[in-house]
């Protein structure tokens, strides 16, 4: 088996946020009827996780689920887990409307954080991200600048963006570029 | 500058978040139906000065389609609605009226 790496080798850039490539973390895309109870069952067996609500956000360790759409979660977990992951809920939900696919590799995962984090996201997505607006629990699906993206609170000043791998390097200069010195707005001063 | 709500993920954001796809409600003239309704269907479409209802697509956002009632003059937005309509629901048809009270009504 190749040797499996991230889209921009752990990249980092230290400005008036930090932004750093997150470490390979395994990712599973699930479409189907989220109000089942079978999928939800499905879910909690196989990703350890339950079913969120409308955008949001459920944590549990290294397992995390993102509320995409209507008929769309995003699971996230340790990276050697994904492909069982995927395996488990196609078989728990065999004969059903619904299908899981490993996208671990399709993905690129950034973390942007420190006390200027919101203000380098601002400037790039048409979001309120002051911080009684955009808050841990939710995440949110927009644009950064011309790429799509899926924000959430992943700590306490840590902000994680996830993208597609072939714009990784594009995401990662946007990042980088919104964080340089100098650049501070203070809009949520 | 539209601010649009999608009624599928609940979020409200401005349109650079969304792609438009053209007049709403269209109906469509399938086999067998008379060539000048076809190409009614295909080619016809309203351009009205005022009240318009269009498709819209959160293609940054949820993914999904839906339906926005809005006023091609001041680009004021009456309001979404989910895509799996065949025509404006009550309630977008009453907030128009409210705002335009001589609107000829739809279709
Ligand atoms: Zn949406």
């Amino acid at each position: 088996m190749s040797e499996a790496v991230t889209a921009l080798n752990g990249a980092r850039y230290e400005g008036i946020a930090t932004i750093a490539e997150a470490p390979l973390g395994g990712m599973v895309t699930l479409r189907g009827d989220l109000s089942g109870a079978d999928l939800g069952a499905a879910v909690q067996e196989a990703a350890g996780v339950a079913v969120p609500g409308r955008r949001g956000v459920v944590a549990e360790g290294p397992r995390t689920a993102l509320w995409m759409a209507p008929d769309e979660l995003l699971l996230l977990m340790p990276y050697a887990e994904a492909p069982e992951t995927a395996a488990g809920i196609n078989a728990a939900l065999a004969g059903r409307f619904a299908l899981a696919v490993d996208v671990s590799d399709a993905r690129a995962r950034f973390h942007v954080s420190g006390p200027r984090a919101r203000e380098v996201l601002a400037k790039l997505s048409p979001v309120d991200f002051a911080a009684g607006v955009f808050a841990p629990g939710e995440v949110r699906r927009t644009r950064a600048a011309q790429a799509a993206a899926a924000v959430w609170m992943s700590g306490e000043e840590e902000f994680s963006l996830i993208c597609f791998r072939s714009v990784a390097r594009y995401v990662f200069d946007l990042l980088s570029m919104a964080a340089a010195p100098g650049g501070e707005v203070g809009a949520f001063d | 500058m539209l601010l649009l709500t999608c009624p599928n993920c609940g979020v409200t954001a401005e349109e650079s978040e969304f792609h438009q796809g053209g007049e709403a409600h269209l109906r469509r003239a399938g086999p067998g139906s008379p060539d000048d309704a076809f190409e009614g269907y295909l080619f016809t479409r309203r351009n009205p000065h005022g009240v318009h209802f269009e498709r819209w697509r959160h293609v940054f956002g949820c993914g999904k389609w839906f339906h926005a009632a809005r006023c091609t003059a001041t680009l004021e937005v009456f309001g979404t609605y989910p895509a799996q309509t065949t025509e404006p629901p009550a309630d977008i048809v009453a907030a128009i009226r409210a705002k335009r009270p001589d609107w000829e009504g739809f279709r």
